[in-house]
């Protein structure tokens, strides 16, 4: 059993939580993920590593409710438990894995989108400790659903943070700042880019007109998180990867976006009927005979 | 009675157990265990035994069974074997114990896999104690993997009085016998879990969710944590996939993936919250034991089940028992048929197989005649979903992440056959990381040889 010690609403359907496993903050490093599960009947549910406390040997996570089992998930306070918590899952980030000279040598861009903000902060965090400084651009649904604004603050260089709605920062999408920044002239020799699928996928097509190499951290459908089931397989460049053990960083401009994001969509309605069940109880099992189940 | 006959077993009917998860094969009860019983001659030279890859003296426990004694048949196997209920349903007797019985020549083998079945499954119900550990002997001992061969290394040093601590990647304890080999061959309460209890009950601790060269590398176990030597029993778990046209598609699995997520996550079962896409028309890909476990489990979440396999009948490398088994619940075969391309549709879901029909030439290396394409032969097989058996290799984390431990071409461990001894000191291997996909009892059998080469190792250094 790994006992939640603290748990905080960060904005509307997103949370973060404090969880005390020792094993994984002894080992992890940024980058890396985790896979929790609830209880017996949960699904294993793979979350980036927010941050971590070795000494207090306990991992942040930060998730966003999106179906039936991160909803239940949100139900569970501090001192609940998750009946299984294991990791650290996946490759660090390459940038942390780098020679330090070389890497306070580089102009780095971390764009960070919705709830993509929890994984980009341990990396800027280490970053910041390592003396190195790293412009940093979070794109938010709106000011409501930003979040991290002060942590980030305290570790990067310099932020900047944008809305959709316009309700807070520069109006518009992380890329409308990237551009801004491209403009003003200011060169980066590497971007890290972590959000949703659909805004890597941008990001990665301007920064491939911009020439700027780009990391991205994919975040597949996943069971065991080990390289056992294969769920998570994506096609990068000419190659099939398993984002749990070759990732989950990739080349950003290898990656194929429209393929991963359709095989995102897989359970879409298994998921979509399993949060009727939870919300309307028994009465939405196993599909009504009409809807003809699958897809 | 037909003494030349093995006494029948009783079955769950075919079209019941079609759409059910519920074991297939009842078993014996005691009346028919011990008329079975009496078919065994006793051997004095049992080749039975040899055939054994943890050497149960079957006579001996057979002998007992004649007699009605089933609680000493029970302490009998117990001497070789932690998991019987296990062995006793998914071994390859054909070619093992029974290939080798004397009975056999003339007529069908004593059916040895079924008794000791029975044997376990008795034990289990009344409880009966195994023998008890040695005394504790100081000795620290890793394990990594709590399949077949981490479960039967470790029962077997703690039965030496070895302090074990098996390490285990997933949430449950079982390996392959828990994500695997599916509810309807070998029950996850009854008979995997309670024999998992039984090897805990030994003193062996089972720690879940570490991930040996993630959460904690081998020579952290050694040197911080006192482990004085380590066997590795992690499986052959990755999945292969054919490398055609279409294999990303949604629709598309590794047997693995859909087995995890039925198996381990139940998602059979309306209670468990993890999805699994049954599909109407499924094409399982190979014919292997575990496409036969994909297939029939496709079967029972009720679709359409093909198995496509690239050989003829007589070439299917899954045991004769499960075929016939699949054969009868409806699975069709289509054989001398080898996949090129999957089809999807414009949302990126499978929406056919196109395969060729394939004929038998010359033999190749392996024996088998060498299956050769039929020109212009394409067709499509509509199905929805596609799921590819096509074998399993070992998982690079441990080997990766493990300086001076040795693997080969295929990325399996080198160890040598008799002790397990690997390339690094103190580290023992054995099972499918070692060998590539092979069988429960092979990894039994050389996790109960490493057990013993550890024990010298450990008492003599």
């Amino acid at each position: 059993m790994y006992t939640i010690l603290e748990r905080r609403k960060l904005a509307d359907q997103i949370y973060l939580m404090v969880v005390h496993a020792p094993r994984v903050a002894k080992a992890c490093k940024p980058g890396q993920f985790v896979i929790v599960k609830m209880d017996e009947e949960g699904e294993r549910i793979p979350l980036t590593i927010c941050d971590y406390d070795r000494s207090a040997g306990t991992v942040t996570i930060v998730f966003q409710v999106v179906g039936a089992s991160t909803e239940r998930m949100a139900g569970l306070y501090g001192e609940d438990t998750f009946m299984d918590f294991v990791g650290p899952l996946g490759c660090p980030s390459e940038l942390v894995e780098e020679d330090l000279d070389t890497l306070k040598k580089k102009k780095i861009l971390f764009v960070a989108g919705g709830v993509g903000t929890a994984p980009v902060y341990p990396q800027v965090k280490w970053m910041h400790q390592q003396g190195i400084d790293v412009d940093v651009v979070i794109g938010a649904k709106n000011h409501e659903m930003l979040i991290l604004e002060d942590e980030m603050r305290q570790v990067a260089g310099r932020l900047y943070v944008c809305t959709d709605d316009g309700s807070y920062g520069t109006p518009g999408m992380v890329t409308t700042v990237i551009e801004e920044l491209a403009d003003k002239g200011t060169k980066y020799d590497v971007c890290v880019a972590i959000g949703p699928m659909i805004m890597m996928k941008f990001v990665c097509l301007l920064t491939k007109e911009l020439e700027i190499p780009t990391i991205v951290s994919m975040n597949p459908i996943m069971v065991d998180g080990t390289g056992m089931c294969g769920a998570c397989r994506l096609q990068v460049g000419d190659e099939v990867k398993f984002a749990c053990v070759d990732g989950p960083e990739f080349d950003g401009h290898l990656v194929d976006f429209d393929q991963a994001m359709k095989r995102q969509q897989m359970y879409k309605t298994e998921e979509g009927r399993a949060v009727l069940r939870v919300r309307e109880g028994a009465t939405h099992h196993g599909g009504c005979g009409h809807c003809g189940g699958d897809h | 009675m037909d003494v030349m006959k093995k006494v029948p077993v009783r079955e769950q009917d075919p079209a019941a157990r079609a759409k059910n998860f519920k074991e297939v094969c009842y078993g014996y009860n005691k009346e028919e265990a011990m008329q079975e019983a009496q078919r065994c001659i006793g051997c004095k030279n049992a080749k039975c035994i040899a055939g054994c890859p943890v050497s149960i003296d079957i006579p001996a426990f057979i002998g007992k069974i004649k007699t009605g004694d089933i609680e000493e048949a029970y302490q009998e196997i117990s001497k070789y074997t932690s998991l019987p209920g296990v062995c006793g349903r998914v071994c390859p007797q054909e070619s093992q114990c029974e290939g080798k019985c004397i009975r056999g020549i003339k007529g069908e083998p004593v059916s040895i896999g079924k008794l000791e079945r029975f044997v376990a499954d008795s034990a289990a119900a009344s409880h009966y104690s195994q023998p008890a550990p040695q005394p504790a002997n100081g000795h620290k001992i890793a394990v990594i993997g709590s399949g077949p061969a981490g479960l039967t290394c470790a029962g077997e040093l703690a039965k030496m009085g070895c302090e074990v601590t098996i390490f285990e990647a997933l949430h449950e304890a079982g390996g392959v016998l828990r994500y695997g080999i599916p509810e309807f061959r070998l029950p996850k309460v009854e008979v995997v879990a309670h024999e998992i209890e039984k090897v805990k009950d030994l003193g062996v601790k089972i720690e879940t969710n570490v991930i040996i060269g993630k959460s904690v590398t081998i020579d952290e176990l050694m040197d911080e944590e006192g482990y004085e030597a380590v066997f590795i029993g992690s499986g052959a778990g990755l999945p292969k996939f054919m490398g055609i046209p279409g294999e990303n598609a949604n629709g598309v699995f590794s047997a693995n993936e859909y087995l995890t997520r039925n198996n381990l996550m139940k998602a059979y079962l309306d209670e468990y919250d993890t999805p699994i896409h049954s599909g109407k028309k499924v094409a399982v890909v190979g014919g292997g034991n575990v496409a036969m476990d994909a297939a029939r489990t496709a079967l029972r979440l009720g679709a359409e089940v093909h198995i496509v396999y690239r050989r003829s009948e007589a070439e299917l490398p899954a045991r004769v028992e499960e075929v016939h088994h699949a054969k009868e619940e409806g699975i069709i075969f289509d054989l001398l048929t080898n996949p090129v391309q999957i089809h999807e549709d414009e949302n990126g879901w499978v929406s056919g197989l196109e395969c060729v029909r394939m004929e038998l030439g010359e033999p190749d290396e392996s024996g088998r005649r060498r299956p050769q394409t039929v020109e212009g032969s394409n067709f499509i097989l509509d199905v929805d979903t596609v799921i590819m058996s096509l074998g399993t290799s070992p998982n690079p984390l441990i080997s990766s992440t493990t300086e001076g431990l040795d693997v080969n071409k295929w990325k399996c461990i080198v160890a040598d056959e008799e002790h397990g001894k690997t390339t690094k000191e103190g580290v023992y291997a054995g099972g499918d990381a070692v060998t590539g996909a092979a069988t429960v009892i092979l990894a039994m059998g050389a996790g109960k040889q490493a057990a013993k080469a550890i024990y010298d190792y450990v008492t003599e250094k």
